[in-house]
């Protein structure tokens, strides 16, 4: 079981069983609705998780990315005319070329410098989109036009289910393959010591700039993605309390673990829509939540009880 | 094992969800949805919003119901966030199965829901301010309060009035503020009125004395208009006294509640604002035709709540009656029916005014329904 | 030239407060190597408990001092029950703790307080003082002087007092402290008690100029989080010097260049000063050990 899982397709294969297996669970639209946020996020979260999992690099600016590919399938569209799939394509050159440009500087700072530039550099991406209102609507927002697909106009949450289900197979099999590779070892030993890493002979800034800018197109497809699905757009998603849930999930599910990426988004993504019945207490009850998760598996979700697991089947 | 025991939780987790969720629902209810920015930056609306809803469902229920039938109400709070609201909106429609919505705090959580609402054919009144709601008209989409196009030009001639022709403008970058401060740029030059300065302040900014300060400096001042709502204003307003800058001040709409007048202070004094009739319910002549309704909402709010009333949670009354009121009228509860009632609405008195609707108009409220009030001895007065 | 000292007023009045806040970050980041997000709450506890002490009628000094103590009660149950527990954790995982606390806080205060703005009549009247052409509230000087007598108390603290130099050293190394026989898990909770107590006095000298509600909270942490690195971590007087510069920041890129992107202004600063001193402004060059 151990050697199976320790393969580079099986969490893959694990998500795409789990996305089909709970397709035959779905009461209404609005289960798909919730599962193809979750899906959608977990996207973000796995590529954010290979910059601070992988690489130990934090960010706290990813929303920022995020915002970049939701707002390039509103706007390029509605002022260009462009296919929203072209659009989606240009959204992630351009996040993948603003991340290559601003990761040189920025990642030379380190730890808690690193996050508070990084967050800086989106809180300016979030201030424009929400100020520039000519060119995205501003605060309020702007539609975006729907999908549509050799004639097909994509729409129902069952079809964006199976849609952003199959985008996350896709990001953790290119994501698992990335950690296998000789640049997966390279940001694996940088994380342990940059130091070491750089002895060793490794290119320590070209390995951190590399997976920075990964990280960011996997945001920037989430964005594109999570505007498709809504129709419409908001700076919301752009803004920094987006950044720092974004990094809530990677380290409630688990640092280094695409499943725990998946189990993060998912807890985050889920726990509101079931605290609605507590009204005034629900933001209690998941402060509280969080804080016992952390406390109790601090390693992460998955990785803790990973462990749990190993070390009693040991016994 | 450590995937599979997982796998097994999430299943398990997801089944005890499904159990929260599938909450069984008796027959013989009406069910109307809400969601409503309760909590986070636009609370102050939502709050009294919700509250109002429950309050006169729980009425309307004790009378009887309508068309024979109880109402169930369900409201979520999307706290302002456009993604939330989207899901809520879906839960309503596909989870909840509701006939009719009321509510939409904002503009943005608004415009998110309304392709959700259009696709199912579910009759929408929304609280919100921004004319693009109804504008162009969407065939299931509605809202109760007034347009903030409508709140600049009670404005602007108000100010023309007083042959005041060089203004200021100071306004948040918030979604209500950018909105309207837009609508005014729009249709500022139609009042003779020139805009010599123009600043805008964040949604949390607790300092606005630079801001005010070029707007001092600017020559030929003759009032400032200050778009926006929150805390924003009534901290433009204490500072505007800071500064000692002597030219008049009006607030928008967006201030219309008692909290502005105890947050802003002495400051407040000779503040002028377009806002709805309920704030100055008691000083109306007795035979304005709107004294009976806004007095009703007036006292039923602040005994209910305890706190003072404010437009906000009018617009939800007024939205709520419309909907029952077209209920009644249809006689039935399919979807398709009350919206073709609500848009026949004519002659209603609301607490923003008479709502005449149209198929040409999803509001129905015209200016005089906005009265010009001036803030005097930290209470509401006419001024007109 | 007027309105620049308008703009200076009114950037170091809130300066001021984002510097308490970094203070407050500093001091348990030394302590303990936490990044308390949950500091801007106890601003918000600070400014929420006074208003709603007053309006009970209890006298504004009670009511300043049972909020501090309040804000003290809450920094240590924070320690205890959070932080003290998940020792050894990696500080990202304490940082996410401090996030959940720092939701659970904001959500008990709407619970507990409301959903409201509220303000806070000023100590000494509202009547501007003119100078120099420039409007300032007396408030202001109420806001700047308790800033300067914190950081003076503070100074005395960490240098003339037996305790202070414990949380020094507990500071600079951990375990060899411990073996002088510190007791850091006191010095650390310790750090939580006066970090709380610098928010909520930050948070109660501020809300007659600024207001407060229940989720004031983590703007403030942002700010103060900011400052405290623009100034270098862990350096009380880097965190001083960081938050006024970012107050003044604000409000002087508000007055002259543009309203709507001050707060770009802002983090643009902090974004170069970081690329040239990646120490921030009184930050030590970090260096690794192997």
């Amino acid at each position: 079981m151990g050697k199976l899982l320790s393969h580079r397709l099986a969490v893959p294969v694990v998500i795409a069983l789990l996305v089909v297996a709970l397709s035959f669970a779905m009461p209404s639209n609005f289960y798909y609705r919730v599962a193809a946020l979750v899906w959608i996020s977990a996207l973000a979260v796995i590529g954010l998780n290979l910059l601070m999992g992988y690489a130990g690099q934090v960010s706290l600016g990813h929303a920022g990315f995020f915002g970049i590919g939701a707002y390039a399938v509103a706007v390029l569209p509605a002022q260009f005319g462009l296919h929203p799939l072209v659009a989606a394509l240009a959204g992630a050159v351009a996040t993948a070329a603003i991340a290559f440009l601003v990761g040189r500087p920025i990642l030379r700072l380190k730890g808690h410098y690193l996050a508070v530039a990084t967050l800086g550099f989106g809180i300016l991406i979030a201030m424009t989109i929400s100020n520039e209102a000519w060119l995205t609507g501003g605060p309020d927002g702007m539609p975006v036009e729907r999908l549509t697909l050799f004639g097909w106009r994509v729409r129902g949450a069952d079809t964006w289910y199976w849609i952003s289900g199959g985008l996350l197979v896709i990001g953790a099999w290119i994501a698992c393959n990335l950690v296998a590779s000789p640049t997966g070892r390279a940001l694996r030993a940088l994380h342990d010591s940059e130091v070491a890493a750089r002895v060793a002979g490794i290119d320590v800034a070209r390995a951190k700039l590399t997976v920075f800018v990964i990280s960011a197109v996997y945001a920037s497809v989430a964005g594109s993605t999570l505007a498709l699905v809504n129709g419409f757009v908001t700076p919301d998603k752009a803004n920094f309390l987006h950044s720092i849930e974004l990094v809530t999930m990677v380290v409630l599910g688990g640092m280094g673990s695409i499943l725990g990426s998946l189990a993060g988004a998912a807890i985050l993504v889920v726990l509101p829509q079931v605290l609605t019945g507590f009204h005034d207490y629900e933001h209690m009850i998941l402060g509280l939540i969080m804080m016992v998760i952390m406390i109790v598996l601090r390693a992460g979700i998955v990785p803790s009880l990973a462990a749990f697991f190993q070390g009693r089947r040991n016994k | 094992m450590a995937v599979f025991g997982k796998c097994i939780r999430g299943a398990a987790l997801l089944a005890g969800v499904a159990m929260v969720w599938a909450a069984p629902a008796a027959a013989d209810t009406i069910k109307i949805g809400a969601s409503l920015s309760v909590t986070g930056p636009a609370s102050f609306l939502g709050d009294p919003e919700a509250k109002t809803l429950e309050m006169y469902v729980e009425k309307l229920n004790a009378e009887g119901g309508v068309n024979g039938k109880q109402l169930e109400l369900i409201v979520y709070d999307d706290s302002a966030d456009a993604n939330k609201a989207r899901t809520f909106a879906t839960r309503l429609v596909e989870d909840d199965e509701v006939v009719a919505v009321v509510g939409g705090s904002t503009t943005g959580t608004t415009m998110a829901m309304i392709p959700v609402f259009e696709d199912a054919g579910i009759p929408f009144i929304s609280l919100a301010g921004a004319v693009v709601i109804i504008d162009p008209v969407k065939e299931f989409t509605f809202k109760t309060p007034h347009t903030d196009r409508m709140a600049c030009e009670k404005i602007f001639a108000d100010m023309q009035a007083k042959g005041i022709a060089r203004i200021g403008m100071i306004s948040g970058t918030g979604g209500f503020d950018k909105s309207m401060r837009e609508q005014c740029l729009e249709v500022v030059g139609n009042y003779g009125i020139e805009i010599v300065a123009d600043e805008t302040y964040g949604p949390s900014d607790s300092d606005m004395t630079p801001q005010l300060t070029n707007i001092k400096n600017a020559a030929g001042l003759q009032a400032v208009v200050n778009p926006g709502f929150g805390q924003g204003p009534a901290i433009v307003t204490r500072n505007y006294k800071q500064l000692d800058i002597e030219v008049p001040l009006y607030q928008s709409h967006g201030v219309a509640s008692k909290s502005f007048i105890d947050l802003a202070g002495d400051a407040a004094e000779g503040v002028r604002l377009p806002a709805s009739a309920l704030l100055v319910a008691d000083k109306l002549p007795d035979d304005d035709p709107q004294k009976a309704v806004v007095v009703e909402y007036k006292t039923t709010y602040e005994e209910k709540t305890g706190q003072p009333v404010s437009t906000f949670g009018g617009h939800a009354y007024d939205g709520l009656m419309i909907l029952v009121e077209a209920m009644k009228r249809a006689g039935s509860e399919d979807p398709k029916a009350i919206r073709d009632e609500i848009e026949k609405t004519s002659g209603f008195m609301g607490t923003a005014g008479v709502v005449n609707m149209s198929p040409e108009d999803h509001m129905g409220l015209d200016l005089t329904a906005f009265r010009m009030l001036e803030i005097r001895s930290g209470d509401w007065t006419l001024a007109e | 030239m007027p309105e620049l000292l308008q703009f200076c007023v009114s950037g170091l009045t809130v300066g001021a407060v984002y510097a308490l806040v970094a203070l407050g970050f500093t001091i348990i980041y030394n302590a303990s190597d936490v990044v308390n997000f949950a500091q801007g709450e106890f601003v918000m506890i600070g400014g929420m408990t006074t208003v709603f002490a007053t309006a009970a009628g209890v006298p504004l000094p009670l009511a300043v001092i049972g909020a501090i103590l309040v804000a003290m009660v809450v920094g240590l149950l924070l320690h205890r029950l959070a932080i003290e527990p998940a020792r050894g954790a990696s500080p990202v995982t304490l940082i996410i703790i401090t996030i959940g606390a720092s939701i659970f806080l904001r959500g008990l205060a709407q619970v507990v307080f409301d959903k409201q703005f509220h303000s806070l009549p000023a100590f000494s009247g509202d009547t501007p003082i003119r100078f120099g052409g420039a409007a300032i509230l007396p408030q202001s000087f109420w806001v700047l002087g308790g800033a300067a007598v914190i950081v003076v108390l503070l100074w005395g603290f960490f240098n003339r007092t037996l305790i202070g130099k414990a949380v020094l050293a507990t500071a600079a190394n951990r375990l060899a402290a411990r073996l002088v026989g510190i007791n850091t898990s006191f010095v650390m909770g310790l750090s939580f008690v006066m970090s709380a107590a610098i928010g909520a006095i930050a948070g109660i000298l501020v809300t007659p100029i600024t207001l407060t509600s229940y989720d004031v909270g983590m703007l403030l942490a942002l700010k103060g989080f900011a400052a405290a690195m623009l100034g270098g971590m862990g350096n009380p007087l880097g965190a001083v010097v960081g938050g006024l510069a970012v107050g003044l920041l604000e409000a002087l890129g508000a007055g002259y260049i543009s309203s709507t992107y001050k707060d770009a202004i802002a983090f643009i600063v902090i974004l170069v000063v970081l690329f040239a001193l990646p120490g921030g402004l009184f930050g030590k060059a970090s260096v690794e050990r192997v």
